[in-house]
């Protein structure tokens, strides 16, 4: 399969382009929040770093998505790099998947080293092993598969704009895709009829990201469901799928100028 | 079977932001490659050589027209793996090796790793990049870019080779590289398609060219039967003499082309050198070479489009 090669190659740009850099600043947020936390409470003291971690765990990520995310394959048209990619016996659904999966490699790296460092975080505030440091892993999960779809949204808007409108635009979505679930509570309670079926339409184009946010929850000491899990991961696939699917038929059709 | 088959091939690309209009980059192309050959594919800038090349490696569809190659519609995959490209002006992961360019573009090919280390280190020795192998490419310079490009475009040993014009960004001494390269696939029963709008590059490596001209094919052969060579004509190098003696060669020349001390002088036909020679000798000069006037591209660019104009002004008339 020509996907894999293309993926690794696409993460090794990441790593050589110092993306992972950002978590030398995640530490660094970590290592800061459980020293000037040190006044508070044990249990209150956990519960912010689980707030804090996982937060910036999807603030990082979303910002990754986004920002590489527009330019995976806008820099490869511009930069020529695809010229001779594309005469090879390559086809460009390949090439556009081989670019997306390189991307959440990278995201999935980033954000298991990050799991990992909160974890390590709650064992040195709890001081010593505690079911908090499993429970954030779950959740984590659900991030994932949240900036797995901040990707491929990205990675449509810059298959037919320039990278500033699709960061924009990519940026925008995740705002209302975060609290698209209030669409679905404001169309109940609307009652007449264009409104509402214009309501529902949105909340189901629009990606529901409430679907993927378990982090206060988490806090508290709560792990999502498996029937959480599970209905997340499949909404997850089908968005993807979607999405790649409209950016593999838009990509089809360009001319390389 | 033939490597290449074009027919009918047309682009218009659009253009405009508001008012979008077509622009006719390539018009009804026409042109057969066989197996084993050299070909040239010469034209001046925006003559459509980079537009046809695209094309052929689907990075652009055509508005009309298909193309072939080994037989193959563009879009089969076996077929794909049985060609290479250097497009123009190449450019590359710039934050990858030479060495891992390779590699990279080997798996794509889907070779395996053994196959894919020896094939990289063949290359690069050959390419002459194998001291900077292991270096990142963005520290290459234009001409250790073109040949990292032909050295991908090689990779999976190519039946046919496309080249955009391989010799460009090169120096004198690169070009020749390139050009004993070229002729060593071509002894290798390699077919190359390579474009280039300097002669002298195609002049020595081609069996047949094709003639492009905004987007028209001009003509097509052997080189030798495109370029008219007048073989009468003579043109005669003198040096020493003075404006006097030019004055006085212009009564037997076709045309005088001053040069730093001295003169191109041309004339109809051997009889006239012995007029140009005596006069020069008499004014103390010296005579530095005479050689048959042979049509330069530029010449036969001039030809073709005047001729060309005329055909559409009888046309009109
Ligand atoms: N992306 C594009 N949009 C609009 N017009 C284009 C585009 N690319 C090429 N053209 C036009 O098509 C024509 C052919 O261009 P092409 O690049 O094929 O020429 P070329 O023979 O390769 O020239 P050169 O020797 O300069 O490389 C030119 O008139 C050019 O202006
Ligand atoms: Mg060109």
């Amino acid at each position: 399969m020509k996907v894999v090669p293309i993926a690794l190659n696409t993460f090794r740009e990441s790593v050589r382009d110092r993306v992972l850099y950002n978590l030398i600043l995640f530490v660094l947020l970590l290592v800061g929040a459980s020293i000037f936390l040190g006044e508070l409470s044990m249990s209150q003291e956990s519960k912010i770093i689980v707030d804090i971690g996982l937060s910036a765990m999807r603030i990082f990520g979303v910002l990754i998505s986004i920002f590489i995310g527009i330019g995976l394959v806008y820099k490869e048209i511009d930069k020529r790099t695809i010229y001779s990619l594309l005469a090879k016996p390559l086809h460009r659904h390949e090439f556009i998947l081989g670019k997306y999966f390189g991307l959440c490699l990278t995201l999935f790296v980033n954000s298991v080293v990050m799991a990992l460092g909160i974890s390590l975080a709650l064992l040195f505030v709890k001081g010593g092993a505690d079911p908090i440091q499993i429970k954030i892993w779950p959740t984590a999960y659900l991030i994932f598969l949240e900036l797995m779809v901040m990707t491929a949204i990205s990675l449509l808007f810059s298959s037919f704009s320039s990278p500033a409108l699709s960061a924009l635009l990519a940026f925008f979505l995740f705002i209302i895709g975060t609290f698209s679930a209030d669409l679905k509570l404001f169309a109940a309670t609307v009652g007449s009829g264009v409104v509402k079926v214009m309501c529902q339409a949105l909340y189901y184009v629009l990606p529901n990201l409430a679907n993927f946010n378990f982090i206060m929850a988490t806090a508290h000491g709560n792990t999502p469901s498996v029937g959480m899990m599970g209905a997340a991961t499949m909404y997850a696939a089908l968005y993807i799928s979607a999405l790649l699917a409209a950016t593999v038929m838009i990509f089809q059709r360009r001319n390389f100028k | 079977m033939l490597a290449l088959e074009i027919n009918n091939l047309t682009k218009d690309y659009t253009v405009g932001f508001w008012k979008k209009r077509p622009v006719r980059a390539l018009n009804d192309l026409n042109l057969q490659v066989g197996m084993g050959e050299s070909f040239g594919f010469l034209g001046p800038n925006g003559a459509g050589k980079t537009t046809t090349l695209k094309i052929l490696m689907r990075l652009i569809y055509p508005t009309t027209g298909e193309a072939k190659i080994l037989g193959c519609p563009l879009d089969d995959m076996q077929m794909r793996a049985r060609i290479g490209y250097l497009p123009e002006q190449p450019y590359f992961y710039d934050y990858l090796t030479a060495r891992e360019l390779l590699n990279y573009c080997a798996k794509i090919f889907g070779l395996n790793k053994a196959e894919a280390l020896k094939r990289t280190d063949d290359l690069l020795k050959r390419v002459g990049l194998f001291e900077a192998a292991d270096k990142q490419l963005r520290k290459y310079s234009k001409g250790m870019l073109q040949r990292a490009g032909l050295a991908q475009a090689l990779i999976n040993d190519p039946e046919v080779l496309f080249l955009d014009e391989p010799m460009s960004g090169l120096d004198p001494l690169g070009r020749r590289e390139v050009r004993d390269l070229i002729a060593a696939l071509r002894d290798q029963g390699k077919t190359v398609f390579f474009s280039s709008h300097v002669l002298s590059d195609v002049e020595a490596l081609c069996d047949r060219v094709a003639i492009m001209n905004k987007g028209c094919l001009i003509e097509s052969g052997k080189l030798s039967d495109i370029l008219k060579s007048r073989t009468n004509e003579l043109e005669a190098v003198v040096t020493g003499i003075d404006e006097a003696t030019l004055n006085e060669l212009q009564v037997f020349a076709t045309q005088i082309v001053p040069a730093p001390e001295g003169a191109h002088v041309r004339v109809q036909s051997d009889k006239e050198i012995e007029y140009v020679l005596s006069i020069v000798h008499r004014a103390g000069g010296r005579l530095v070479s005479v050689n048959p006037v042979r049509e330069s591209l530029e010449d036969l660019f001039v030809r073709e489009i005047s001729e060309n104009a005329k055909v559409a002004k009888q046309a009109a008339s």
